[in-house]
């Protein structure tokens, strides 16, 4: 199952240099969009958007993670929050750079020298190692050392949280898995090639012109083979990064010092300053909140924002609210439209829906203007080439009667009709929207029977699986979406993929079937131009908005605290 | 309370007045039980709560249309758009939203604590009646045959008594299907979440009842009514269940704010009536997340079911006492 990535805080080299929010805002400074932001005056960030700047080394940076990690593993892990924070302690190809605002959405070389060199029809990527880098115990990395990580992370029976990337686009020729290998040295995978020590090269079964971001996945890290103990190697990963672990109590909590063998000439993206990290985990989030505002805690890991008790102190209060960033993030909340579910197979029943619904009531079940921005469409606007354009417009977005009438007197259905909206149940704001959506549609005659289901299992058993859906009239399905990168492809390619859509349920596209999207999506991921390209995705965009398959809810944005005694903090749209 | 002190002064209380206006001959049990009960200020009060309860909910409409608004209008003007709380002070009480109103959409809490209080007693008084039917009736069997169909019956009772009754419960509940026997939505719900409550409380009547026919069965008039030929259905529906009677009431009548109990913490969880249904339990879980912030939110539901189970128990105390002076 893909899982729904978070948003992600990270403290990169803590003390010094915390992106703040993951998927971060225009900017820290000034008013944005929206009328809750927060930021501006209390510290005075400078001129790039980086808030207390420091040079200062030493001391340690407390984190506390309201959950826990899906996996420390590198070629485990599908958090946002984690392939930030990954960077603490591995070096991946490449990686999103560490600086304030949409500079942090570009990519640059890590482990690699430079970028990835491509053939002639993007089927093949090279890159060259950088020299010196070693492991935490002085070996030095070597291509193999990628290539072997990368092949571990194919197997999705012993990693099944991290992304299918690899799988899906590496030339395979049926390889599954380095426990499976029968070759001596275990590395038989034809579709990477280590022609020497420093060269890594990718074979792909198709064109892929982004593959740098795929080069920065947490699933090219290095792992040394020799160290490898498959799905236990989470207990002590070996660190290429400025840190190391410590001590590792999974699930409780784990420390991280500053790794020796780590060389700052090796490594021009990362300026560690503290000299030790922290992390708590499985804390109540609202004793996050406290503690931050205490003083006691440095950084929330998640990069959510804070709950609705501390949000309800802050913006009572100026100079709380003088330290906190509202920033948007590459999230989107939303809520499918179920075409195989009638009447809404009929596009003007679905266009109805988008006409009929009250925009604001989405955002206020998301916290209003702080929890986010009225989305009209549904690339986040964070994402390098997002176009924001609005399909459905209504006055004051609280939805057009008169036109949602006219579509459902196309359709047929004049009078409106009934049918079922899922959530998930442990979701309050989830339900706060199904039952705004309730309101707002039965305005029109849409009637909507409210049906929540159990968060674990709402993609593999219920709403993300085609037959319960249909057979349950689940016409309206609740459900939101990360981007895995901000990008085009990053975004869009796993929520309106038609052949992404698996029978046997888990999906993450929920809705959209649509042949005509499909071959837009295609022919987004072979553009070589990156400015061609993400004019490509907003086409995607623009198709499944004009099918109605998706009513777009909100842009998230979150609250961020940030506490004082924190240098160099910043809100980067990296992730 | 029970210190042995109170055995003899409390028994001659209760001896007392049924000896002391000994000119008015043939007082029936009940109507000595109703002097007591009228006596007992507490339980009076128990009681009148109860009936008004029951007034509230099946009056909830008129009530809402005279006091408040519809359950599930939305009242966006109510909220505060940045914090998403109601404006005003003590949760946007004031008099046309008596209880305030509800975090993020505004709806009036005081129309949705009187419409729950339909789900809880609709679910808690049908969930009762089924477990007294079914505890009277395998009680009634189990202590009148004794032997083996009382071993197997006990057995059967010990069995569901230790039942993880909650998680049973919820497992259940979380796979209800959309439709089945004919039914659907709400409906079926709350019947099927009636049957689950009645079907897992009915063995703590069952072992009353149990205990209650073992004694009975022994006592003379039994016997009796067994030399003159009477058939086993003849004595226990004329000569047991009559003295049955008692026990079975009061016991009912203490199940219930158990069952209400237990309906709040379904719907708390989720897996009671769907939402937008107000359901007191479903309340107090959405107000969990603004507790902080706008405390006012728990408070009415909270208080309701509160109100609520403790009339309960105390008509059921009292009656208990009224109906059974030894119990004392």
């Amino acid at each position: 199952m893909r899982r729904t990535r978070r948003l992600t805080a990270l403290a990169l080299g803590a003390v010094a240099t915390v992106a703040l929010a993951a998927c971060g805002g225009p900017s820290t400074t000034g008013t944005g969009s929206g009328g809750g932001t927060g930021g501006g005056t209390g510290q005075a960030a400078d001129a790039n958007g980086v808030h207390n700047p420091s040079d200062a080394t030493g001391g340690t940076i407390r984190m506390a993670n309201s959950g826990d990690w899906d996996s420390l593993d590198p070629a485990d892990t599908y958090y946002a929050y984690s392939w930030n924070f990954v960077r603490l302690y591995g070096r991946s190809l490449m990686m999103f750079k560490s600086a304030p605002g949409a500079e942090g959405a570009t990519l640059v070389p890590d482990l690699a020298e430079s970028p990835g060199t491509a053939n002639a029809d993007s089927t093949q990527w090279t890159y060259t190692l950088r020299q010196g880098v070693k492991f935490e115990d002085g070996t030095p990395v070597t291509s193999k050392d990628v290539k072997y990580a990368v092949e571990r992370s194919l197997d999705k029976t012993t990693f099944p949280n991290g992304p299918t990337y690899f799988n899906d686009y590496l030339d395979l020729q049926g390889y599954t898995s380095p426990y499976q290998d029968t070759s001596p040295d275990k590395l038989g995978l034809t579709a990477i090639d280590t022609p020497d020590d420093r060269t890594i090269v990718f074979k792909l079964s198709k064109p892929f012109s982004g593959f740098d971001y795929f080069a920065q996945l947490p699933a090219t890290i290095p792992v040394p083979q020799a160290k490898d103990t498959g799905s236990k190697y989470k207990e002590h990963v070996v660190s290429t990064g400025p840190y190391m672990f410590e001590t590792n109590d999974l699930g409780k909590s784990f420390a991280m010092v500053r790794n020796p063998n780590w060389d700052q000439a090796t490594d021009p993206n990362r300026k560690p300053l503290p000299d030790r990290i922290e992390v708590a985990l499985n804390v109540n989030s609202d004793d996050i909140d406290n503690r931050l505002l205490a003083g006691d805690l440095d950084v929330q890991i998640e990069g959510s924002g804070v709950g609705p008790a501390a949000q309800g102190r802050i913006l009572a209060d100026q100079n709380l609210k003088a330290s906190t960033d509202n920033a948007l993030l590459a999230r989107s909340w939303f809520t499918n439209v179920n075409g195989e579910v009638a009447p809404l197979d009929n596009i003007h029943c679905r266009k109805a829906v988008q006409f009929a619904y009250d925009r604001t009531g989405y955002q206020r079940a998301y916290g209003g203007a702080t929890g986010g921005d009225i989305a009209t469409n549904l690339m986040p606007p964070v994402i390098p080439g997002a176009e924001q354009f609005d399909l459905y417009p209504s006055a004051g977005n609280t939805g057009d009667l008169d036109k949602a009438r006219d579509e459902l007197n196309q359709c047929g259905q004049p009078n409106g009709f009934t049918t079922g909206i899922s959530y998930r149940a442990e979701r309050p704001k989830e339900k706060a929207t199904a039952e705004a959506l309730q309101q707002s549609l039965a305005r029109v005659g849409i009637n909507l029977e409210i049906k929540p289901y159990p968060l674990v299992d709402y993609l593999k058993l219920y709403a993300g699986k085609p037959d319960f859906a249909k057979a349950n009239n689940l016409g309206l399905i609740v459900y939101g979406w990360g981007a895995d990168w901000p990008d085009g492809f990053g975004f869009l390619s796993q929520i309106v993929d038609s052949r992404v859509i698996r029978a046997t349920g888990g999906n993450s596209n929920l809705s959209v079937r649509d042949p005509e999207v499909d071959a837009l999506v295609d022919k987004a991921v072979t553009t070589a131009d990156q400015a061609a390209r993400e004019k490509a995705w907003v086409d995607v965009d623009r198709k499944v908005m004009e099918d109605a398959y998706i009513l777009p809810g909100i842009w998230a944005k979150g609250l961020l605290y940030r506490p004082s005694n924190l240098t160099n903090v910043f809100i980067t749209n990296g992730f | 309370m029970t210190a042995p002190l109170d055995v003899p002064e409390s028994t001659t209380q209760t001896l007392a007045p049924v000896a002391g206006p000994g000119a008015v001959a043939g007082r029936s049990p009940w109507r000595i039980a109703w002097v007591r009960l009228r006596r007992d200020k507490v339980a009076l009060g128990g009681g009148i709560v109860v009936i008004l309860l029951v007034l509230v909910a099946l009056f909830a409409p008129l009530i809402v249309k005279l006091l408040g608004h519809p359950p599930l209008e939305f009242h966006y003007e109510k909220i505060d758009p940045d914090l998403q709380i109601p404006t005003g002070p003590f949760g946007g009480m004031d008099s046309e939203f008596l209880f305030g109103a509800e975090p993020v959409n505004g709806r009036d809490v005081f129309s949705r604590v009187v419409y729950g209080s339909r789900i809880s007693l609709l679910i808690a008084f049908l969930a009762t009646l089924l477990s007294a039917l079914l505890g009277t009736v395998v009680g009634v069997t189990a202590g009148y045959f004794g032997g083996w169909v009382d071993t197997l019956i006990s057995r059967i009772m010990d069995v569901f008594l230790a039942f993880p009754i909650l998680l049973f419960a919820i497992a259940l509940a979380g796979i209800i299907p959309d439709q089945a026997f004919g039914l659907q939505g709400d409906t079926l719900r709350i019947l099927l979440i009636v049957f689950i409550t009645g079907f897992v409380s009915w063995p703590y009547i069952g072992r009353i009842v149990r205990g209650q026919a073992l004694a009975l069965r022994e006592r003379e008039f039994v016997d009796a009514a067994r030399s003159m030929g009477a058939s086993t259905s003849r004595i226990l529906t004329t000569e047991m269940l009559p003295n049955l009677f008692a026990p079975i009431l009061v016991y009912t009548t203490l199940l219930i704010p158990t069952n209400i109990l237990f309906e709040a913490a379904l719907s708390f969880l989720g897996v009671g009536v769907r939402p937008p249904t107000p359901t007191w339990g479903g309340m107090i879980s959405d107000a969990t997340r603004w507790y902080q912030i706008d405390p006012w939110f728990m408070l009415w539901p909270g208080l309701a079911i509160f109100v609520t189970v403790l009339a309960f128990n105390l008509f059921g105390d009292g009656l208990r006492d009224a109906l059974d002076p030894r119990s004392r």
